[in-house]
This record gives structure tokens, C-alpha cells and sequence, in this order.
């Protein structure tokens, strides 16, 4: 009976690792033999080893420098900003207030919007140079309309993401927060600790571990930022918005240079791993 | 301290400009054409419903809508199918690998979508899948599985072992365990993996805008649609997406717990 039950306890596990095993192996091999290969997809099938060629041309490529800044400098800025505001607006939210259960709604609603809308929304409604609020709200403060999104368009970017990546840390962040044991706060308040004393040793401690896990996993999202990308700015103007995902896409299904998108690939894989492993170290302490 | 009622006040406010553009969005809507583009614009005017109409007799909403439907719900039926065994297996049946299993699993969710972006299109190219619906259901049950895999066990974990060891001394056959001891038990943390991956497939916009168009294009890509400039109505474009986003929104204000706990695999909650 038991070993039956063992048995077919391993055996249920099998068809749903078989299809994530060839989700995994069948393009990632893909991918890898046709970053040797020299391929042009409306040709249909690969015409020929190239060795190291579609990497050289990838990585040569005076666009590849700017999609790694840019990738670097939205994942390293959105970092940035969702830990502080989030940890800000997560703070607000958990202290004694009232209405807390309905202004947390306000305040999370951005991370529900499809990627796409809040791409438009922000586009026209709110950075149009001519019409947009944004222009309105500076002209009430006596300046200029600004073009955000060609005199600025990383930050307009940046922005953007900002106000959908925000109420997801500040989400996160306010769940940690409120996971912390109520009777140890009171307990250190009884044995004469003040309220500076209590966050930094008692919530800050908490909270880092949740921030570190909160990093890892936003850093994941963040290289992968693509939707916004193509449909508020196309990459550009230029190719200053243009980050990895983008020119890889670019390279493969507008130029439909398969070989070279796929070096590409392979370059944001490995680029993903590194934070992968760590991530995947940290969850292996949950488990 | 802050007083209470000052804390409150300054927490709204960021909160009510933290929500503004929605909001703007869902006044931009009930505007006209020319209303919608007046500058500086207009807070008081004529309320007009005649976008909402117009989107659908203009534009089909109602199909992409449909496909939105269609590959959400069939691709979360999927995935938690092909979820529950696994989740049940790896925290009910004593296995030396759990723990490898677990993390590898994950581990497929580490890779980035644009890692195999050519090969998919090529696989699908191939294979006619290109601007499908089974297409869409096949690849947003892959993205997704790794989360639902990680927030059923989670709920599993968490039902005591004492329960089915002793419904097992009473004689529970295998098929009358799962029926009735344990679907029974799991059954909000069920609920819970379908809520966040309808959500997730919802709002999925990548794999969307890559592997459809005109054929099974969800509302995610239907709105994207809106980008050309020939196509800019900003009334319309407001009305489509107050459509597309209010249901789902208002499904994750009751899901904070399961976008928490299913967004990091379980690391908070």
C-alpha cells in the first residue's frame, strides 16, 4: 500500500516536469544552435555555420552598448525607486490611519493595469507634449510644455514603469511589514525600547530580508521590460530607450536576422542567471 | 507623533495621485473626440456613453475581449491541472528530491521570454500555432506553471499530515483522499492559483503582442493597436481601456494576498 503510494505519488510528477523539461531544453537549444548558424527567416531554413559570427555582429553593433546601459540603468533605477517609495508608502499605509483597507486599493491599483494601456495612458493622456496633463500641470506652475518623451525618453520610461512597479513593492513591502509579530514590538516597547530603537532593530532587520527577496524578484521583471518599451517609444528616438529585449526583438521578428536575435538570447540568459542563482539560493531557505 | 487624522490625510493624497491617471482615464472616457484633446482640458463637460458603443460597433471589442477570455481561463484550467499533481505529489509523497524539484521548477521561470523568442516564433511558425488561441493557452500555461506549481504546494504544505494519515487509517482509498479530503482542504488555495493566473494571463503582454494579431489577439494587444497615429482617439482609446482593465483590477483588489504570496513563490505572505 505504501510503496504503491509512492509510487504512483512520483509517477503524477512526471507528465508536468516532462512539459516543463521541453519548454525549457527544445528552444533553449533552439536558441543556442542558431546563434551559430547563419539564418534569415524569410529564408526559411539556416544556410550554414557562421562560428562566432552573429555575436560579434551582435555585440559590435553600436545599439548592443546602449541596450545594455539602458537595461542597466532601468533595472538599477526602478530598484532604486520601488525600495524607497515603496518602503515610504508601505510605512504610511501600516501606520494607524483611517479608510487604510480602501486607500491601499488606490495606491495598488497601477500593478493591475495591462502593460499596454498604462503604455497609452501615459503616452498621450499624460506626456502628450501638446494636450497632455503633464503639460497642463506645468503650465499651472508657469513653465513650458515638455516633449517627454523625446527630450526625455529614458525617464519618461523609467517613469512610467515607476508607476506600475511602485504599488507592487509597496504591496510587498506592507505585507512583510504587517507579517512582523505584534508582541514583539510590544514587548520591546514594555522593556523601555523607543520607537527609533523598535525600527531599527526590530522591523529593519525583518524588513531586509523581505527587500533582499523583493530585489531579486523585481530584477528578474525589470531586465525583462519590453511592452512599454515598444508601444510608448519603439526603442527610440534612436535607440535611447532601446534595452535587450527590444533589440533582440528587433533583430529577430523586424530584421528577422534569427541568428544574431539569437545570440542576443543567449547574452539575456545568461545576463538573467546571474541574478537567478542568487535568487534561487535565497528561496532554497523557504522551502 | 504624527497625529492620526494628518497621517491619514497625506496617505490619501499620494494615494489619489498615485490613481489619478487611472482616474483621468475613466473621465477621458466619457468625453467626445474633441472634448477629450481640449486644452487646458476640461474637468466639467457633457457626459457622453457613445465611445463605449462606438469601440464596439468601430472595432470588434467585443472578439478581443473574447480572446482575452478565452486564453485566460483556458490557460489557468490548464495550468492548475498540470499543477495539482505535482504540488500534491511534492507535499504529500516523502521524496529525497523535493527540494531539487522545487527549485528547478522555478528556476524555468528565471528565463527570460525573449531567451526564446525566435524558436518559439519558428516552433509556432512551423507548426501553425502563429495567431491561434491554443497557441496563446499553451504559452501562458508554460510562463505560468512554475507560480501555480509553487503556490499549491504552498497551500498543500499547510494542511496537516495528521488528517490524511488518519483518514488512511480509516481505509480512504487513493481516489477517495484526493476527492474528499484533500480537493476539500485546498480548495481556496485552488481558488487562489485561479485567481492570480487569470489575472497574470490577463494583463500578459509580451508573448502576446509577439505570437498574435488579427486572429486571437487578446485586449492587451487590441489596445497596443491604439499606438499608430492614425489611430489616436483619445476618448476611445480611454473607453477601450477602462474595458479592458476595470474587471481585472477590481479581481486583484480581492487578490493582494495571492499576487504576494504568488509573485514570490511564497517568500512573502
Amino acid at each position: 500500500m505504501t510503496y504503491s503510494r509512492s509510487f504512483f505519488g512520483k509517477l503524477i510528477l512526471t507528465p508536468t516536469i516532462a512539459v516543463l523539461l521541453l519548454w525549457i531544453v527544445i528552444p533553449l537549444s533552439l536558441t543556442i544552435y542558431y546563434s551559430f548558424q547563419n539564418y534569415n527567416m524569410l529564408d526559411g531554413s539556416p544556410t550554414g555555420y557562421t562560428g562566432w559570427m552573429n555575436y560579434e555582429f551582435f555585440i559590435f553593433d553600436e545599439a548592443f552598448y546602449d541596450a545594455i546601459l539602458n537595461t542597466f540603468l532601468i533595472v538599477l533605477s526602478l530598484l532604486l525607486i520601488t525600495v524607497f517609495f515603496g518602503f515610504l508608502f508601505a510605512s504610511l499605509l501600516n501606520s494607524d490611519i483611517f479608510l487604510s483597507n480602501f486607500i491601499k486599493l488606490l495606491y495598488i491599483s497601477p500593478f493591475l493595469i495591462i502593460p499596454s494601456v498604462s503604455a497609452l495612458l501615459w503616452k498621450n493622456l499624460m506626456m502628450d507634449p501638446i494636450n497632455g496633463f503633464g503639460t497642463f500641470l506645468l503650465n499651472i506652475l508657469n513653465f513650458e510644455g515638455i516633449d517627454f518623451l523625446n527630450e526625455y525618453p529614458l525617464g519618461s520610461i523609467i517613469t512610467m514603469l515607476s508607476w506600475t512597479w511602485v504599488p507592487f513593492s509597496t504591496l510587498l513591502i506592507l505585507t512583510s511589514l504587517k507579517s512582523i509579530d505584534k508582541t514583539i514590538i510590544e514587548s520591546a516597547k514594555i522593556d523601555g525600547a523607543n520607537h527609533f530603537q523598535i525600527s531599527l532593530f526590530i522591523i529593519l532587520p525583518n524588513i531586509l530580508r523581505s527587500i533582499n527577496i523583493i530585489i531579486l524578484i523585481e530584477t528578474i521583471f525589470f531586465l525583462a521590460v519590453f511592452a512599454e518599451i515598444s508601444i510608448a517609444t519603439n526603442g527610440g528616438p534612436g535607440t535611447e530607450t532601446t534595452n535587450l529585449p527590444f533589440l533582440i526583438f528587433q533583430k529577430g521578428l523586424q530584421n528577422f536576422d534569427v541568428g544574431e536575435s539569437s545570440a542576443g538570447g543567449l547574452i539575456a540568459v545568461v545576463l538573467a542567471n546571474f541574478v537567478a542563482i542568487f535568487l534561487i539560493k535565497n528561496m532554497s531557505k523557504n522551502i | 507623533m504624527i497625529p492620526k487624522l494628518f497621517r491619514s490625510v497625506i496617505t490619501l493624497a499620494i494615494g489619489i495621485l498615485l490613481f489619478f491617471p487611472i482616474l483621468w482615464m475613466f473621465i477621458t472616457s466619457f468625453k467626445t473626440e474633441i472634448e477629450a484633446i481640449k486644452f487646458p482640458p476640461s474637468f466639467i463637460f457633457d457626459l457622453t456613453f457613445s465611445n463605449y458603443f462606438e469601440i464596439q460597433e468601430r472595432s470588434n471589442y467585443f472578439k478581443y475581449a473574447f480572446n482575452s477570455i478565452i486564453i485566460s481561463l483556458g490557460s489557468t484550467l490548464l495550468g492548475i491541472s498540470l499543477s495539482i499533481p505535482v504540488s500534491w505529489s511534492l507535499a504529500f509523497i516523502k521524496n529525497k528530491y523535493k527540494e531539487f524539484i522545487l527549485l528547478w521548477i522555478l528556476s524555468t521561470k528565471m528565463m527570460p521570454a525573449v531567451g526564446v523568442l525566435v524558436p518559439m516564433y519558428i516552433i509556432f511558425r512551423d507548426i501553425k500555432l502563429l495567431d491561434t488561441l491554443t497557441g496563446m493557452v499553451i504559452i501562458l500555461t508554460l510562463t505560468n506553471l512554475p507560480i501555480l506549481v509553487w503556490l499549491l504546494y504552498n497551500y498543500f504544505a499547510e494542511i496537516p499530515h495528521e488528517i490524511i494519515e488518519s483518514s488512511q487509517i480509516d481505509g480512504a482509498t487513493f481516489f477517495q483522499e484526493i476527492t474528499k479530503i484533500i480537493l476539500p482542504l485546498s480548495l481556496p488555495g485552488i481558488s487562489s492559483a485561479f485567481l492570480l493566473s487569470v489575472i497574470l494571463c490577463w494583463n500578459e503582454a509580451f508573448w502576446s503582442l509577439m505570437l498574435t494579431s488579427t486572429n486571437s489577439a487578446p485586449l492587451s494587444v487590441f489596445i497596443a493597436s491604439f499606438s499608430s497615429p492614425e489611430g489616436l482617439f483619445w476618448a476611445k482609446l480611454s473607453a477601450a481601456s477602462v474595458m479592458a482593465v476595470l474587471p481585472i483590477m477590481i479581481l486583484g483588489w480581492f487578490s493582494q494576498k495571492q499576487l504576494v504570496a504568488g509573485l514570490t513563490f511564497g517568500a512573502i505572505k
